[in-house]
């Protein structure tokens, strides 16, 4: 076992708990603060099913990012999809065999790297040449995009210039599952990918990436139109209705 | 405030990337509330010692009651869709009126008290200590915000400015940085019961004076009772109606509708307001309290029906808010909502708005209109932001566009549409909303008026359009003031239900 494994497999072992432990607990806070007030951005579905709908037109195609400008939308919508689809395809180094979906995948997700490259590109040309994203642009925005960009890069480098090992990387994966540590092949690209998917399992819960559970939370997106029909009433705001 | 106040120039590409004018409208600021004002809504009068201590408090608190600050602190990615939407921006092209900037000037506090990186590494995340330079610039950018809504709509995560900035005001109000004008008129609304300070025995007059008007001018008494005990509705209306210009002629309006259909109305002396100004300042309390004086009369007139008349943040309250608030609705199962709800008329939406009281009636057949009457009219609508974006109107998302402009068709015969991307949901606001209705703010209101103007001068070059009818006393009084900076006539801004009264007809069936 060479001292190289063993620090990934820690890295490995604290990142995940940081980004579950982290981002649950942001997401408990989510759930503990009530929204005392009805304010779904309207026209706003009036029932259950409808938030559901409005949700997943928000996560799947970005509904309202499209209403905002068309080259945002396709850089931002390239680079979310082509993340999913690739994350999805990385599937096959957590399982054994490899679900039957993950397979199907695979060659779409090799696409799907290219994509998510340039939308990534895409949305950092814009942060900054486009005056009015620059100037809302703070250091921690651009150090988010090159931190991606360079994961995917160096994914890519791997598949397409470099090989690396991927049998003896999926070994140390599923070891780490069953807490049993395999040897990582030495391979300073492979390293290089692995570090900065550390930084950023590192990173997400204290970072704007919050924006991917928040989405849920938005009680201007997730509220049911319909405050006449039903007294909404949060717990802290009951107690202030006056006595009669 | 400027010396001279001048409109900027309409744009001849309005999809063209505008320039930034960094500190553009540093000095735009409104005037401070003064000790008693604030005193008298229970915030101290002045900025206290140790205020960077209470603010910091305040913001704690909000980010345990209230969701939508805590999740849209976290959420924003910087992607910059909402930056150029606002019609302050637009307007004035100062970067800190994008909304994502306006939003960050809070941010980055929040930032720096309340999480991590903010913490060990400000510079990076862009985080800042509450300052008395940045609390002077909450002042200056959070009182240049019409909690108007445009910008959520564009959001990916539906984050709201408007929420931002109701939290910002009522940070700065517990600290002592109070708005003159919101503050003034929440205290008149408490010590007189209208946001014009107009007592009950004015009001009367003014009433009989309109009963006169309107015989004078249609031969016909049409009544405007006030304080009626046992009237089947208790209509709520913004007391700019009762006689600002034009405000006035769609209370007129009202009151031939309910006299056409045969309902028994009433205003209330106790609750002569709809407007409730504690929205804007983001104080659920003092939103309660103002909304509680509605529930009041309703409890002492034994009314069956609510109605409110046009007025646009009084909708949303009405709409989104009042069931909350008071109990004025439906489905409440605690004794304090189940006691108003079992005197109310349960067949009826609980509250009502008078545009939908008009158009169900019209579907009804209950009214009929000579819409000839309004051919000297070319109208267009303009939607009014807190009716578009938080409220609704109808049974079916959308209807607050549709029955509006369904009245229009039926009073009206020559209506013309402004151009996509500026109507419905994606309104701009009139420049004069959430609290900046004030003089001082005027350069302001001018310059955020900009986009609307544009939306106009298109409609009115193409198709002569002459009047732009709207559901809102803020509407209506600020585009009395700004369109003459155009070059509009002033008396082209009016209410739907001033079509209305226009064209109804009022004597018996032949």
């Amino acid at each position: 076992m060479t001292p190289a494994t063993i620090a990934f497999a820690i890295a490995f072992y604290v990142a995940f708990l940081v980004l579950v432990l982290g981002t649950g607990y942001r997401i408990y806070g989510y759930l503990r603060v009530p929204a005392p007030l009805k304010i779904p951005t309207t026209p706003a579905p009036t029932t259950r099913g409808g938030v559901v709908l409005r949700l997943t037109r928000e996560v799947l195609f970005f509904e309202s990012l499209f209403k905002a400008g068309l080259w945002l939308w396709l850089c931002g919508w390239l680079f979310h999809a082509g993340l999913a689809l690739v994350l999805a395809r990385h599937l096959r180094y957590f399982t054994e065999p490899v679900w039957a979906w993950v397979v199907f995948l695979q060659p779409f997700g090799i696409y799907a790297g290219f994509a998510l490259a340039a939308g990534l590109a895409g949305l950092w040309l814009r942060r900054v040449f486009v005056a009015r994203v620059r100037y809302i642009s703070t250091p921690s925005d651009h150090l988010m995009l090159a931190l991606l960009l360079a994961i995917a890069l160096s994914g890519l480098a791997m598949k397409f210039g470099a090989h690396t090992d991927i049998v003896a990387v999926k070994r140390f994966f599923l070891g780490l599952m069953y807490f049993d540590v395999q040897p990582l092949p030495a391979d300073l690209l492979l390293y290089a990918h692995l570090v900065l998917v550390v930084l950023l399992m590192l990173v997400f819960p204290f970072s704007k990436l919050l924006h991917a559970p928040g989405v849920f939370f938005s009680p201007s997106r997730n509220q049911v139109d319909d405050p006449r029909e039903h007294r909404h009433l949060a717990p802290w705001a009951a107690r202030l209705d006056p006595k009669l | 405030m400027a010396a001279e106040v001048k409109a900027p120039p309409l744009r001849a590409d309005t999809g063209a990337p505008q320039a930034l004018v960094p500190g553009a409208m540093a000095a735009s600021k409104p005037y401070l509330a003064n000790a008693k004002m604030q005193q008298a809504l229970g915030f101290p009068g002045e900025l206290v010692d140790g205020w960077e201590e209470r603010a910091i408090g305040r913001m704690g608190e909000l980010l345990e009651q209230y969701r939508s600050l805590k999740v849209y602190m976290d959420a924003c990615v910087h992607c910059g869709a909402c930056a150029d939407k606002c019609h302050y921006f637009i307007g004035t092209q100062d970067p800190l009126n994008m909304p994502v900037a306006r939003q960050d000037l809070m941010r980055s506090v929040y930032r720096r008290y309340f999480t991590l990186p903010g913490k060990l590494f400000p510079k990076l995340v862009g985080a800042r200590d509450l300052t008395r330079e940045v609390l002077d610039q909450w002042f200056s950018y959070y009182n240049q915000c019409s909690e108007c809504r445009r910008c959520s709509v564009f959001c990916p995560y539906g984050i709201d400015t408007a929420e931002v900035t109701m939290a910002a005001r009522e940070i700065m109000d517990v600290v002592g940085l109070g708005q003159k004008y919101t503050n003034e008129i929440i205290g008149k609304v408490h010590r007189i019961g209208n946001n014009l300070g107009l007592p009950g025995p004015a009001l009367a007059d003014t009433l009989t004076g309109l009963e006169e008007d309107v015989k004078e001018e249609t031969g016909v008494d049409v009544r405007f009772p006030l304080d009626e005990k046992g009237a089947e509705v208790l209509l709520v209306t913004p007391s700019a109606d009762f006689f600002a210009e034009p405000h006035v002629d769609s209370l007129i309006g009202y009151a031939k509708v309910f006299h056409a259909a045969g309902i028994r109305w009433t205003l209330s002396s106790h609750a002569s307001e709809a407007a409730n100004f504690g929205l804007f300042i983001g104080n659920y309390d003092q939103l309660q309290t103002v909304a509680l004086r509605i529930r009041d009369a309703a409890l002492e007139l034994g009314v069956k029906r609510i109605v409110v008349g046009e007025c646009g943040h009084a909708w949303r309250v009405a709409y989104s808010y009042w069931n909350t608030l008071t109990g004025i609705g439906a489905g409440g199962d605690d004794p304090f909502a189940q006691m108003l709800q079992r005197q109310l008329d349960s067949r009826y939406r609980q509250p009502m708005h008078i545009c939908e009281l008009t158009f169900d009636l019209i579907g009804r057949g209950a009214l009929r209109f000579d819409a000839e009457a309004n051919d000297l009219r070319t109208v267009t609508f303009h939607d009014s932001c807190n009716v578009a974006r938080a409220s609704r109107m109808g049974d079916t998302p959308g209807g607050q566009f549709e029955i509006p402009r369904a009245i229009i068709r039926t009073v009206a015969n020559r209506y013309v549409e402004m151009p996509s991307g500026t109507t419905h949901e994606q309104t701009y606001c009139c420049g004069g909303g959430g609290g900046l209705l004030s003089d001082e703010l005027l350069d302001l209101r001018v310059k955020g008026a900009l986009p609307r103007m544009e939306a106009l001068q298109s409609v009115v070059g193409s198709h002569g359009v002459n009047f732009m009818a709207t559901i809102c006393a803020i509407c209506k009084a600020q585009f009395s003031k700004v369109l003459p900076y155009y070059g509009f006539k002033m008396g082209m801004v009016g209410g739907v239900h001033q079509l209305v009264s226009t064209a109804i007809r009022l004597g018996p069936r032949t």
